[in-house]
């Protein structure tokens, strides 16, 4: 559905460009994971899709469609974005954030209607903050906000979701039930493209991994393909062995200790 | 934001507004008042009502409106509590047109024009700097491109004000401070029709400030076109901030403290956060212009520096709440 066509991006004043040529696709009804080192090029993907960041060349598309040509709104109430970053200046209540995932159609005159608040509300039980309505998301958890903004990335509807490193700070209940949650939403049709760091999570949840380095496509596959330890040793540029995880089967990868240099 | 509240507002902005028609050398009473708008009064009364105060309490509120929700915008849009209306060189550019008309020795009349020229120059120099840095769509360099500018345009004052007679330069200083004194029903007419336009365009910008307020990454993710709306945001909220300083000079404070009122008062989406910040900054200047007529008669205090001294003890004491 979410379709990059051998995209490049290049920042003002830097040699080597923060995306090289990257070709993936992210369809319907599957998890696609994106990983790699800091600054392998992830995060510039996400803010080429919302058009933050000008394509030096190729083109992104949704559905065969470039979303140059869709309008950034019209791509909004199909594909929902959750940003890295997001830091609101001023409190809000978590019902009225969350309702602000229904702006793409609503625009800016439009009142709410009944379907736009079902979806709200929807996406408040899906993403189990139904609890927090009358909080001000200044004063939630770490856990709490990635949780109530996924339910406004919910509430946005749209059969695609596009998440940068969701389960940042969150401790390992909190990370599953996000990991949970992106796989269910897959697995009911959505196109769901997951930028992250957790290899291992990743390699157990993901449909399709994505390997970025240096802005380049390192490698693509199943889990099996991309977790490859000579192909990640080389990429993060540190020793490790992928195992396999005793408990579940999926490829784990194991960092080792530094070499010793005595 | 509840009910309640819009009520109080409006109540506390209609009895400003009655008490400062009914006071001044000559006192009425809220009946007289009542008589002298209707032109069922006594002469004296209908002209003291109609022809004096009754514009200038008007101006004073479509002053105070106008600042309110510009700031507000501006607030949101920035991400930044610290934004007020004179945010991108208004006030700056102002004062250097209202001097160049002082020190030319134009007629009166011409200094607000000259003033709202300047304004108009010093926004569009503020934002073609933005542009050409490639920092349109960062509300920190349109920031700092608008303190720039500002900032140049006070040197400019220094070297005006330098060769100018003190006369002139204190006419210069009297008007930069604000005032509703010389109101007419002329200005009050055509500054409705900017603040009604301006207010207008902010509300309707409103949803897409709540998003912007977000992060601009996170905007553009729910389909804000970030570009264009901040910039529409900066453009609407500096013209309305332009067109109060044509009718009154330069109020500060209101426009940085009314937004944080509107929010402490429970106002939270950028729709209310504006309707009330309008509201509000219309009631404050009414105030502040009253005081500044009965404070020490037969002299005025300056109607700018009345609003700050009624609004830094009350911005100081709430300081820990507004970071």
């Amino acid at each position: 559905m979410i379709a990059f066509h051998e995209v490049s991006v290049r920042y003002p004043r830097r040699g080597v460009p923060a995306l090289d040529a990257v070709s993936l696709a992210a369809p319907r009804g599957a998890l696609t994971a994106v990983v790699g080192p800091n600054g392998s090029g992830k995060s510039t993907l996400v803010r080429a899709l919302v058009g933050r960041v000008p394509l030096a060349s190729g083109r992104i598309t949704v559905d065969d469609r470039s979303v140059d040509d869709a309008g950034r709104r019209a791509l909004a109430t199909r594909v929902a974005v959750v940003v890295q970053r997001e830091e609101p200046a001023f409190p809000l209540r978590v019902h009225e954030y969350v309702a602000l995932g229904r702006y793409p159609h609503l625009g800016l005159f439009r009142a709410p209607s009944r379907a736009d608040r079902d979806a709200v509300m929807g996406a408040l039980m899906r993403t189990g903050v139904v609890h927090l309505v009358d909080r001000s998301i200044t004063e939630l958890s770490g856990g709490e906000w990635q949780r109530v903004r996924l339910a406004r990335a919910v509430a946005q509807g749209g059969d695609a979701i596009v998440l940068d490193e969701p389960t940042t700070f969150l401790d390992v209940g909190h990370e599953m039930g996000v990991f949970e949650l992106m796989s269910r939403l897959a697995k009911e049709g959505r196109a769901v493209l997951l930028v992250s760091h957790q290899l291992n999570l990743v390699a157990r949840f993901a449909d399709h991994i994505v390997l970025l380095h240096r802005g380049e496509v390192a490698a693509s596959g199943s889990p099996a393909d991309v977790m490859q330890g000579a192909v990640l040793e080389r990429v993060y540029e540190w020793p490790l062995v992928v195992t396999r995880d005793p408990a579940v089967g999926a490829p784990a990868l194991v960092p080792l200790r530094a070499p010793s240099r005595d | 934001m509840r009910l309640s509240r819009w009520a109080l507002i409006v109540v506390v902005l209609l009895v400003a507004a009655v008490v400062g028609v009914a006071y001044g050398t000559l006192r009425l009473t809220p009946l007289e008042v009542l008589h002298g708008a209707l032109g069922t009064g006594s002469a004296t009364q209908v002209v003291v009502v109609r022809q004096l105060r009754l514009p200038r309490v008007l101006l004073a509120a479509l002053v105070g409106a106008g600042l309110g929700a510009s700031g507000a915008a501006l607030q949101g849009a920035t991400r930044n509590g610290l934004a007020e209306p004179y945010l991108l060189g208004v006030s700056g550019g102002a004062a250097v047109g209202a001097v160049i008309a002082v020190a030319l020795h134009a007629p009166a009349a011409v200094v607000p024009l000259a003033g709202l020229v300047g304004a108009l120059a010093a926004v569009a120099l503020s934002l073609v700097v933005a542009r050409a840095s490639g920092g349109q769509g960062d509300a920190r360099v349109v920031l700092m491109a608008g303190v720039v500018v500002g900032a140049f345009a006070n040197a400019a004052i220094m070297v005006a004000l330098a060769g100018v007679d003190a006369n002139a330069v204190r006419g210069a200083l009297w008007w930069m401070m604000g005032s509703a004194a010389d109101a007419t029903w002329g200005q009050v007419r055509a500054l409705a029709v900017y603040v009604a336009i301006g207010v207008g365009a902010l509300l309707a910008l409103a949803r897409a400030i709540d998003l912007l307020a977000l992060g601009e990454d996170a905007a553009a993710g729910m389909g804000v076109d970030v570009a264009r709306v901040t910039l529409a945001v900066y453009v609407a909220g500096a013209l309305l901030a332009a067109g109060t300083v044509a009718a009154a000079g330069l109020v500060g404070f209101v426009g940085l403290l009314v937004p944080h009122l509107a929010r402490m008062a429970g106002a939270r989406t950028h729709r209310s956060i504006i309707g009330a910040a309008a509201l509000g900054g219309a009631a404050l200047t009414v105030l502040a212009d009253l005081v500044a007529r009965v404070a020490h008669p037969p002299a005025e205090l300056p109607l700018g520096a009345v609003t700050a001294i009624l609004g830094v003890p009350f911005f100081l004491s709430r300081l820990r709440r507004l970071t």
